[in-house]
């Protein structure tokens, strides 16, 4: 897997469930006896992470979604962690 | 610390967010080990799959997410596929926990196809199956084709071993089988002495010496796999000086269901005293976790006894396992005897300083099966 670009295309990796969860109120992901709660900002991005959306898409789509900009150091330094948690893969 | 003692338990928990769906008692293998109740015999109901569905069903509206799908060996219900595709119309995350006899490749592909998410596969090395084991016979041959046949469905592969006295100088040996198998998760777990293990400590008790050693082998092949294979090695609590948070706490998000249907705090929480349990077939799963007696027994720490109720710690722990309390100290409101705080701990440490002893040889191993389980508990 290479470095992030924001041509990079992130799905979430194989093994893991991402879904809405109504009795906790948040997006959780789900992996072999385990669970992650994420925070609402975790939550778009990771939603957003679907194998076809790039990271520069999802910055755009982001940014109109809560009327703002600058968010891309933001959504790329998330990934990265994401994928040393092993939640995310690109190619 | 802990200016204000006896905080009233929360009034409202949160929810079980962890079904276990103990489907049989029924299994091939006869582990010294084994966490199934020592009168697993006495209980031979089993549940119907519409029970189970319903049981799902109810979990999942609240709020369940991770459903364990365990026994014995869940693969001798011949509706497991049944129950699989339901949990995951449903939303949960699936994990079949199996000794992987039974798991041929079709069913496999059925249970992939039903949506399974993921498979747990454990070695059961007990004597009668450390010989094979060790000398890569019939066992090693059986678990490196179900490892390929998980493999093949891309499901992720957790291995579990259970580390005793017996096999715990093999760990070198069990992780570099594992790392070849293609297991993205070894968990090491050190026995937990309950049911059959309690009944044959003192031949599975390692000495301290035998975990120091485990642990260093365990962290020299971390630091070779890196993330390749995350390795845990869970603690053994008699070692420890240390009480465990037991289920993360009685009632706090975890809920067993056992073979007949009765809901359970733990899985081994039958064997106090003085509890009674609700059963699925006439209760459901809201009124059993929030409102029954047997589930708000021991939540929190208002139940709590000296010297644990004054104790700095008590929310950590809470006060460790209560079957461990009740089978250790004879009484359920104990702290855990495992804890260095205890006034029997003492007795937890005369156990494992014997496991160096030849006395502790002197007890021939007890197999789970059906003809002791009726012999143990007449």
């Amino acid at each position: 897997m290479s470095a992030l670009t924001l041509q990079s295309v992130p799905r979430v990796a194989s093994g893991f469930r991402l879904q809405f969860e109504p009795a906790q109120e948040c997006h959780v992901l789900l992996y072999p006896e385990g669970m992650v709660k994420l925070n609402q900002a975790a939550g778009e991005i990771m939603t957003r992470c679907d194998g076809k959306r790039s990271v520069a898409e999802v910055v755009t789509e982001l940014e109109k979604a809560f009327s703002t900009t600058g968010l891309e150091a933001d959504v790329i330094g998330f990934m990265n962690v994401a994928k040393e948690q092993l939640w995310l893969s690109w190619e | 610390m802990n200016a204000i003692p006896n905080l009233p338990t929360p009034a409202r928990p949160g929810p079980p967010l962890w079904l276990l769906a103990e489907l049989t008692y029924r299994c091939p293998l006869h582990c010294v080990f084994c966490y199934n109740p020592v009168d697993f015999a006495r209980h031979e109901d089993e549940i119907s799959t519409e029970d189970w569905i319903r049981v799902l069903q109810q979990g999942r509206a609240l709020g369940a997410v991770q459903l364990g799908l365990s026994g014995g060996e869940p693969l001798l219900r011949d509706d497991l596929e049944v129950i699989v595709a339901e949990a995951r119309r449903l939303g949960f995350y699936s994990n079949l926990l199996t000794s992987g006899i039974g798991l041929t490749e079709e069913r496999a592909v059925a249970l992939k196809a039903a949506g399974l998410d993921h498979v747990q596969l454990s070695f059961q090395d007990s004597t009668r199956e450390m010989n094979d084991f060790l000398s890569h016979t019939k066992t090693f041959s059986l678990k490196n084709k179900v490892g390929k046949i998980i493999k093949d469905q891309g499901w992720p592969m957790v291995m579990n071993v259970v580390i005793h006295r017996l096999n715990i100088d093999h760990i070198d040996r069990i992780i570099r089988m594992a790392h070849e198998m293609g297991a993205e998760y070894l968990e090491l777990a050190n026995t937990q002495y309950y049911s059959w293990a309690f009944v044959n400590r003192s031949q599975l008790l390692p000495t301290h010496a035998q975990l120091k050693r485990a642990e260093q082998v365990t962290e020299e092949w971390r630091a070779k796999l890196g993330d390749a294979m995350k390795i845990y090695f869970v603690a053994p609590d008699y070692h420890e000086g240390k009480a465990k948070k037991c289920v993360n706490g009685w009632g706090s998000m975890f809920m067993t269901i056992a073979p007949d249907g009765f809901a359970l705090p733990c899985h081994t929480a039958r064997l106090l005293p003085g509890l009674t349990f609700p059963n699925v077939k006439e209760a459901n799963l809201r009124d059993i976790w929030f409102d029954s007696d047997g589930f708000n027994r021991y939540r929190g720490t208002g139940w709590m006894k000296e010297p644990c109720s004054s104790c700095a710690h008590k929310e950590e722990d809470l006060g460790g396992c209560r079957c461990q309390a009740y089978m250790l100290a004879h009484d359920a409101e104990a702290t855990d005897p495992v804890c260095r705080l205890s006034p029997l701990h003492h007795t937890v440490q005369a156990a494992v300083a014997e496991a160096a002893t030849v006395k502790a040889q002197e007890h021939p191993l007890v197999f789970r099966d059906p003809a002791n389980s009726r012999r143990l508990s007449p």
